[in-house]
């Protein structure tokens, strides 16, 4: 059993940031555990740009943004275990995991940071109707054959979802040869970056079809084509509409999870909204002493917010080993966050408003697209702060921060809520 | 005089600008958060731009090397500018920046490495 | 004598072939196995409820009663000799109203006539206590103490490791297309690419397909219909919502729709039953899915949409004579047919073997042997050992410390020994069906690459030479290294896309 303040699970962007702000904190006795051979996480295969923008006022690719945290990462003199895949989590904090390095080790934690991060919903889960040839791919696993490995998952190309890894690779399965014949969208909006659709579809004269979805897959041993259909307001497929795309290869890009197994089985407990664990003001979990942060949490658009989520998750994580947690400050009042009308997924769940430092970062997703519309944030029914945006889409969550003198001056409300008004 | 419509792609907001022309020339941008959408709406109305990101081949090497165009070029130069990156074979090691092709297609852009090949022991 | 001259050629690799096969290694006897798949499993038997049946719903006096009580006997000593999964955790027959408590008590009746032991009607309270989850809409059950769950295809590559172990010799992607009676009197075996097989005895057991090969022999016709059968798996979530399997009353299209546990920790919702014109047609359709849960759902109220990671359909082998053909036939000396397997065809594979087995050694005059493997060895799967298991695994291999599926916790080194066995994976679907890698609910997203260059290093294959499940299913195209330099863009598609609508004035 070896002992360790903070012990981060997950090497991507989530986990590298929690680790350095827990150091920056002065925890000294910080491992992190990634179960890939190298630090980075999902950005190592991410060649595209787009990340940064806020952290660093510059726009990077993800290896890019990756090696800016793994460098400083080294420049603290932190550790981290890769090729080490975490197998339990205890709700005291012990946490068994393997690696060829150093086999079976058993690790005790005065505070950990999940740090998992997500995956991809299959076409399992989707119930796609059909033949079950090889050619069906989530998109993250096809960009990690591409960009990875240096593989190519076929040639003609329909992609089901506009979330924003399809809609990268259509462009890099174009750019690597492919022919992309279609993107197909079941809601009537896309749930992907703007910049995105215009950069990697319209750009390359590649149709998304809003209120489409495939209804049927053909091939028996490798894909041969799809069918492709209408849907109507309820998404049920329309009679008539349907369309066959000859195409060797379909990528997903239906949605992503957060991973919490592991998580589950520490008994931490998880949102049946977000997917990811139930957190207060300071991103711990209903397990006192275990943290999340990043896309284990919910799933994020910009790895910015991943970045300053998780720095918080780490310097909370710190201040807990370090005996500064819940136990030196009074107890107060818990507010509940609850998502109001047109709001998804409110992060965190619970706050202790006096615990509160500066401010207190809400994240969510608009339920729908709304246009002209206000985020408008209540206490105890009371308008507290409204913010005002061009265009709210499911694709891009929005970050609001509630000042700590808002929170102090409705001090004893019992429920913050935050609603979309047009 | 004519109007369209772009979407700013400065940053996620995704701003939908709206981009008045008169004779070719931008005369007026309407519907952008911030300075950098005037100037995109200007450059995408009249001579777009994109920086390529893609992946070249590595001497030794079977996994790819991902790579930048440092600044963006012609959106017209895309393809001409992927094939040539992958007529490429970089020799390790890389470093990120480092420059992989000079001066791609003429345009005066340098493709450079994002990430390292080669380069002392991984953790 | 040539290098394809057998005593006894058996037709097909599933459950029953395997069974048989690994039986007749039991003799002095030179045995062969044909499959036109590529691996064994790769019909019925890996899509399937995978029920150990208890007995109560074969007509008595059947070959099906007979075979379906005696095989679920051997099933428990099989499965533990073999290393494989079995759990006896009793079925349950769902009755919703009054007339299916009384069909309740004519499955009891009859399944005491056929052997099967410990058969009781329980009340709606017992059934709460049993199964907490279960829909009040049931008001009583059956409970059937000996139905019990198995891995098909997990039992069907433990067999035939067995059989090889003992000398049986596997021949993958031959299709037969003729069986015909030589002037010696050998039956002589023709396949699709052209091999002879010559051979003192022929088993058919060719599943679907046992219709065409009897008919070419025997004047005592078969007729078998393909009757599809659609399935939901629910992720390991879940696992703990039901203990029992979870049959409803039966229909006469075979035993509705069943909600079980399986070995592995996952739940099976399924299935349907649709006759299809098709032997090869194991297509899902929304219709069947949709069927699945409205059915399942008065035994499970809610179905968990989102728990849902894999939907697949099987075949089911149905006979017109709706009963198992076992034996020999009357007018084809030496020609054995183990046909028309439809359900409780798993769970009498045991039993259909050990008698097939004696039948064929009998009328060949062959001795048992008593050189007989009786332990062939296996790996023991790193998410089923010990921590002190573990320990001495990974001191002995330390690629047991590398999990490659992180969704079953399977290492490089279960991968490695499913393909390095007897009866090796050379496929994606080969490594998951022996190892569980890419079973789990991200369903191989995160280990596929990794499975590749494993099958690659270990075959001496390329990328894009590794497939699904063999044939034309490969999974990549080529390679970044093989391709060539001008990287085949199209012209047509050059000039459609970005250049033509977005000229660059300067």
């Amino acid at each position: 059993m070896t002992d360790v303040d903070i012990l981060i699970i997950g090497g991507g962007p989530a986990g590298l940031a929690a680790a350095i702000a827990a150091h920056e904190a002065g925890c000294r006795n910080v491992l992190l555990l990634e179960r890939e051979p190298a630090l980075g996480g999902i950005l190592r295969q991410c060649i595209h740009a787009g990340f940064g923008m806020h952290v660093f006022k510059e726009d990077l690719t993800g290896p890019e943004y990756a090696q800016r945290f793994v460098r400083r990462f080294h420049e603290l003199g932190l550790s981290a275990q890769c090729d080490t895949m975490v197998l339990s989590v205890t709700p005291d904090r012990e946490v068994t995991a393997v690696s060829p390095a150093f086999g079976l080790q058993h690790f005790r934690a005065k505070a950990i940071v999940l740090a998992m991060g997500c995956r991809e919903r299959t076409r399992g889960a989707l119930q796609v109707p059909g033949w079950r040839p090889a050619g069906i791919y989530p998109a993250g696993q096809a960009q990690r054959f591409v960009n990875l490995d240096g593989w190519m998952p076929g040639r003609r190309v329909v992609i089901l979802g506009s979330g924003d890894i399809g809609l990268i690779m259509a462009r890099r399965m174009t750019l690597e040869g492919a022919k992309v014949l279609a993107c197909v969208e079941l809601m009537p909006f896309s749930s992907g970056l703007t910049r995105n659709v215009v950069q990697c579809l319209d750009d390359y004269g590649i149709p998304l079809l809003l209120s489409h979805t495939v209804t049927e897959i053909h091939g028996r041993e490798r894909l041969e084509a799809v069918t492709v259909a209408q849907v109507d307001a309820q998404r049920k497929p329309l009679p008539g509409t349907d369309q066959r795309f000859e195409c060797d290869t379909l990528l997903l890009s239906v949605g992503l999870i957060p991973e919490n197994e592991l998580s589950r089985a520490a008994g931490v407990r998880v949102s049946e909204v977000t997917c990811g664990p139930l957190v207060d003001e300071a991103l711990q979990t209903s397990v006192p002493g275990i943290f999340a942060c990043g896309n284990v949490l919910h799933v994020h658009d910009l790895v910015d917010h991943v970045t300053i989520e998780s720095t918080e998750a780490g310097r909370q994580a710190a201040k807990y080993a370090q005996g500064q947690g819940e136990a030196g400050i009074p107890a107060c009042q818990m507010l509940q966050i609850r998502d109001g009308a047109g709001v998804r997924g409110l992060v965190p769940q619970t706050v202790c408003a006096g615990r509160v430092a500066d401010v207190l970062p809400l994240m969510f997703r608009p339920a729908a697209v709304f246009k002209d519309a206000a985020a408008v944030v209540r206490l105890d029914g009371e308008e507290v702060l409204r913010k005002r945006f061009r265009i709210l889409t499911p694709g891009e969550m929005v970050r609001l921060v509630v000042p700590k003198e808002v929170l102090e001056r409705h001090a004893g409300a019992g429920e913050l809520t935050v609603g979309v008004e047009v | 005089m004519s109007e369209r419509t772009v979407t700013c792609i400065g940053c996620p907001m995704g701003c939908r600008l709206r981009v008045t022309l008169e004779g070719g020339q931008v005369s007026a941008v309407d519907g952008a958060a911030c300075g950098r959408g005037a100037a995109y709406a200007r450059q995408e109305c009249v001579c777009p731009t994109r920086q390529v990101t893609t992946l070249a081949r590595v001497r030794g090497r079977r996994e790819p090397l991902s790579v930048k165009t440092a600044q963006p070029v012609p959106k017209a130069l895309i393809f001409a500018c992927v094939e040539e990156i992958h007529r490429a074979c970089v020799v390790p090691p890389v470093r990120i920046g480092d420059v992989v092709v000079k001066n791609v297609c003429g345009t005066g852009v340098d493709v450079v490495a994002t990430m390292e090949a080669g380069v002392g022991v991984r953790i | 004598m040539t290098q394809n001259f057998s005593d006894v050629l058996v037709i097909g690799a599933g459950v029953v072939g395997c069974a048989v096969a690994r039986e007749l290694s039991r003799y002095a006897l030179r045995v062969n196995v044909l499959d036109q798949a590529g691996d064994v499993a790769e019909g019925s038997t890996k899509a399937n409820s995978a029920i150990v049946h208890a007995g109560y719903d074969a007509v008595p006096g059947t070959a099906k009663a007979c075979f379906n009580v005696r095989g679920n006997a051997l099933f428990e000593a099989w499965c533990r000799e073999l290393e494989v999964p079995f759990v006896r955790n009793t079925s349950l027959v769902a009755a919703f109203d009054d007339r299916d408590l009384a069909a309740l008590e004519a499955l009891r009746l009859r399944g005491a006539r056929n052997g099967v032991p410990g058969l009781r009607i329980i009340t709606q309270d017992e059934v709460r206590a049993l199964e907490p989850n279960i829909s009040r809409a049931v008001i009583g059950a059956l409970l059937a103490p000996s139905g019990g769950i198995c891995c098909p295809y997990g039992l069907t590559f433990r067999l035939a490791e067995h059989a090889a172990a003992n000398g049986v010799t596997f021949h993958f992607e031959r299709r037969v297309v003729d069986v015909a009676r030589a002037a010696d009197g050998l039956w002589q075996v023709t396949t699709a690419d052209g091999g002879v097989f010559r051979t003192r005895a022929v088993v058919n057991a060719s599943g679907l397909y046992a219709d065409e090969l009897n008919n070419t022999v025997s004047a005592q016709k078969l007729s078998i219909t393909p009757r599809r059968g659609e399935y939901l798996m629910i992720d390991k979530q879940y696992a703990g919502t039901f203990r029992a399997t979870i049959f409803q009353v039966p229909t006469p299209l075979g035993k509705g729709v069943l909600v079980s546990p399986t070995v592995d920790g996952t739940l099976i919702v399924g299935p349907t039953a649709e006759d299809v014109g098709d032997k090869s047609d194991t297509r899902t359709t929304a219709d069947g899915l949709r069927k699945v849960v409205e059915s399942a759902a008065r035994v499970w109220e809610q179905v968990p949409a989102g728990g849902v990671i894999a939907t697949f359909s099987g075949l089911r082998a149905h006979g017109d004579r709706d009963d198992f053909v076992v034996g020999e036939a009357p007018d084809a000396p030496f020609f054995f047919n183990a046909a028309a397997m439809e359900s409780p065809g798993l769970t009498a594979a045991p039993a259909v073997a050990v008698w097939l087995a004696e039948q064929i050694g009998k009328r060949l005059n062959a001795q048992r042997v008593t050189s007989n493997v009786h332990h062939t060895a296996t790996w023991k799967p790193f998410r089923e050992m010990t921590d002190a298991q573990r320990i001495a695994a990974i001191a002995d291999d330390p690629s047991y410390a590398r999990i490659v599926c992180r969704c079953e916790n399977v290492t490089e080194a279960e991968i490695r020994a499913a393909i390095r066995c007897r009866i090796g994976a050379r496929t994606l679907d080969g490594v998951k069906r022996r190892t569980r890698a890419g079973m789990g609910r991200c369903q191989g997203g995160f280990c596929t690459p990794r499975i590749i260059a494993i099958l690659c290093e270990e075959l001496g294959l390329k990328p894009e030479q590794i497939t699904k499940f063999g044939g034309g299913s490969n999974l990549l195209v080529t390679t970044h290294g093989a391709r060539p330099a001008t990287l085949g863009l199209s012209p047509e598609r050059r000039a459609s896309s970005v250049e033509s609508r977005e000229p660059c004035h300067d």
